[in-house]
């Protein structure tokens, strides 16, 4: 299709996508500022911008009374093991819709799809005592269970749009030369849908890295994540945004840096297949 | 060579064993983000040297997360935590249903009977303790004293709302940044309704009669509703409902309210020059009063008990009467400095000089503590414990409903009467659904 934008609109959509990126952004960047205030200059009112007295004491602060690296630790086993777990289940699924379909295979899809509806607090005491009779509470392994089921629906829904761009003759192909189910999926499928299953990756070790229900009501100490780091900065009496801030940025700041390198990925695998 | 390594190895393996045999007994500690439970942590070395098979492991929750999850874990008997921070809500409830443990091992020189009577009384149960207060609070007004002078006022014995009202009209100047009085808006059970109660108390109200039917439909809950209404509409800040105690602190801190009525333990932050612009022009006075005196202010405290899923029951009291302890306050001073040791629950503490000299508000705080019994709350006869809540189940849900009524009517999306006659059938559904009448 021929683009006909003018320059004048090429400006104006340019201008539009800068301030829609900036409205996305500033959160975070005020949340940066103000990890850098101090507790009475993060509340003043109207907020001083950027002249104010830069301070690192609330990392000092936030350093000396928490443990970060042991949650951050925790957030990573959290995130990439569920992710990891959920792919050996997701992509023979994926498989299966995309190139053997039934008559069912849609309404199954949108199944899979609305178990994602349900508010989770509404099963949260059934699990409790799951979690407690197989004595599963502050494990990782629980945690891992759990994050991994939540977000296998969107990992089957990624890669199902994925697989259903590959052309099935390759693989028939394939299966012709001899190829067994098994090395049909290893060497000739996931090979062609590497770009495919590293954004599913990327998404769901973000969405598995910002869950904070569960992470939060199935831990205490030794499973706990960067969630239940943050949550340990808010208080009911007494200032506390700028320390709050400081635990946020820490907590956000490896997630973030992953996602800035790894965004065209992050871009292609959300948009695949939406615009033809 | 190969044998002695050998044997070294051995030796570490076996030393290891022995060490992990001899291994300590870890207490799990659930509790809020707050100046004096984040000192606890700091000062825990004193109890872990004294003790030293005993460690402890922190697990600092917000204050609704913490509710949420100690309440699912107590009530699953889930055995996550050993410890639990609750409040005088919880602790009478908790007990009634057998989910905490009485302490009843808390040492010979533990001194209970120094612990204060309104406290001691809220987190027992048939006259056992079940909990042990930590901090407690109270309300009482902070306002400014440079304000005051301005405007010729000086206060004479305990204010009603109505002359608050009067004081609230003088010192209203939002066009030089203050605003007459600061108030809890954001609705929620232990937010605006905390405040909200102890008016109706002043007005004579109550939240149910003896036998359990809401009274919200009273003209003691219309004055004092028409009063929280005037008062925080017309000479309150803007945006007042989604204003709680951080939001209000925030306000009071940076000079932008002439009076502001709330917990007790503001007192130490608004006078703290590091936290406060206005720390050296702060009088504290007590909340006022409307028909009586009676349930005008709150009473609140943060408590520690320990689960009967815990399997270190003999190991937490320990820990629990080290936190508690006459002894704990003194090391806080040592350390720290009186003005921030934890308040309101022993007496000894305000028989103290050199605690009475470090915070200037420590009669007002004793005053108002010691004037709130959650027995003896209301001007009329009622079923319940508590004075700014009723320590029923059902009260955390109709607590919250109705906040969001009287937060409607303060938005002025809603009308006063409209407000009360909403609380009024939904907890009166609520209470007949719960089998109550």
């Amino acid at each position: 299709m021929e683009n006909k934008q003018t320059p004048l609109g090429h400006i104006g959509f340019s201008i539009f996508a800068w301030i829609v990126g900036l409205l996305i952004f500033f959160p975070i960047f005020w949340m940066v500022l103000t990890s850098f205030k101090t507790e009475l200059e993060a509340v003043s009112i109207p907020p001083s911008f950027i002249s104010f007295d830069w301070t690192l004491e609330n990392y000092a602060e936030v350093q000396a009374r928490s443990d970060y690296f042991r949650f951050a630790m925790n957030s990573v086993i959290l995130s990439v093991g569920s992710t990891l777990v959920g792919l050996l289940f997701a992509v023979p699924c994926a498989w299966a819709m995309a190139f053997n379909p039934t008559k069912r295979t849609k309404d199954a899809l949108l199944w899979m799809l609305s178990t994602k509806m349900m508010p989770p607090v509404g099963v949260l005491v059934p699990i409790y005592l799951v979690f407690r009779d197989w004595g599963l509470l502050d494990t990782r392994f629980g945690l891992i269970m759990v994050l991994f089921l939540m977000n296998l629906p969107i990992m089957v829904w990624m890669l199902y749009t994925y697989f259903k761009e590959i052309p099935s003759d390759i693989l028939e192909a394939a299966r012709m030369d001899g190829a067994t189910l098994p090395k049909e999926i290893i060497f000739v499928l996931l090979p062609m849908a590497v770009p495919g299953i590293a954004s599913t990756m990327l998404l769901n070790i973000i969405l598995a890295w910002n869950e904070a229900f569960w992470t939060l009501n199935l831990t205490t100490a030794d499973a706990a994540p960067l969630t239940a780091f943050i949550a340990s900065y808010s208080s009911p009496e007494g200032l506390f945004w700028s320390k709050l801030s400081a635990a946020s940025t820490l907590a956000v700041a490896p997630i973030l840096i992953i996602g800035w390198f790894s965004q065209k990925q992050l871009v292609r695998g959300l948009t695949f297949g939406a615009v033809k | 060579m190969k044998r002695v390594t050998g044997a070294a190895l051995c030796a570490l393996l076996a030393g290891g064993v022995a060490f992990s045999a001899n291994a300590e007994t870890k207490l799990t500690i659930a509790t809020v983000n707050n100046g004096d439970m984040i000192r606890m942590q700091k000062l825990t070395d004193d109890f872990t040297s004294k003790n030293p098979d005993i460690s402890l492991e922190w697990v600092t929750l917000e204050e609704n997360t913490l509710r949420q999850r100690v309440t699912t874990d107590i009530a699953t008997k889930g055995g996550q935590y050993d410890i639990m921070t609750i409040g005088t809500y919880e602790v009478p409830i908790w007990a009634e249903k057998g989910w905490l443990a009485p302490l009843d091992n808390l040492g010979a020189d533990y001194d209970t009977d120094d612990i204060m009577p309104a406290i001691r009384s809220a987190v027992s149960n048939d006259g056992k303790l079940y909990a042990a207060p930590f901090y407690a609070e109270s309300s009482m007004m902070m306002y400014r004293t440079d304000l005051f002078e301005k405007a010729g006022i000086t206060i004479n014995g305990r204010l009603t709302w109505d002359q608050t009202l009067d004081i609230a009209k003088k010192l209203h100047d939002p066009d030089n940044g203050v605003y007459g009085i600061c108030l809890r808006g954001k609705a929620g059970w232990g937010e605006n309704m905390a405040l909200i109660t102890t008016m109706g108390n002043a007005y004579g109200a109550r939240l149910f009669d003896e036998n359990w039917n809401p009274t919200f439909d009273s003209p003691e809950w219309k004055n004092a509703l028409d009063m929280y209404v005037e008062i925080l509409g017309k000479y309150g800040p803007p945006g007042a409902t989604s204003n709680g105690f951080n939001e209000n602190l925030s306000l009071f801190n940076s000079g932008k309210c002439g009076m502001w009525i709330d917990a007790t333990v503001a007192a130490s932050f608004v006078s703290n020059p590091k936290e406060s612009t206005v720390a050296d022009k702060v009088g504290f006075t007590e909340a006022p009063c409307a028909e009586t005196c009676t349930g005008a202010n709150w009473l609140w405290a943060w408590n520690l008990g320990i689960p009967t899923g815990s399997q270190k029951v003999e190991a937490a009291q320990k820990f629990i009467a080290w936190a508690t302890s006459k002894d704990y306050l003194e090391l806080v001073a040592s350390k720290e400095g009186w003005a921030n040791v934890p308040p309101g629950t022993r007496m000894s503490l305000y028989e103290n000089p050199k605690y009475l000299e470090a915070a200037p508000f420590a009669d007002e705080t004793l005053l108002a503590i010691d004037s709130a019994d959650p027995i003896n709350s209301t001007m009329k006869p009622k079923p319940y414990v508590g004075v700014q809540f009723a320590a029923i189940p059902e009260f955390q849900g109709i607590g919250t409903t109705v906040g969001q009524q009287f937060s409607a009517a303060l938005a002025g999306s809603s009308t006063v009467e409209d407000a009360l006659a909403a609380a009024q059938s939904g907890t009166d559904r609520t209470m007949r659904k719960a089998g109550y009448y």
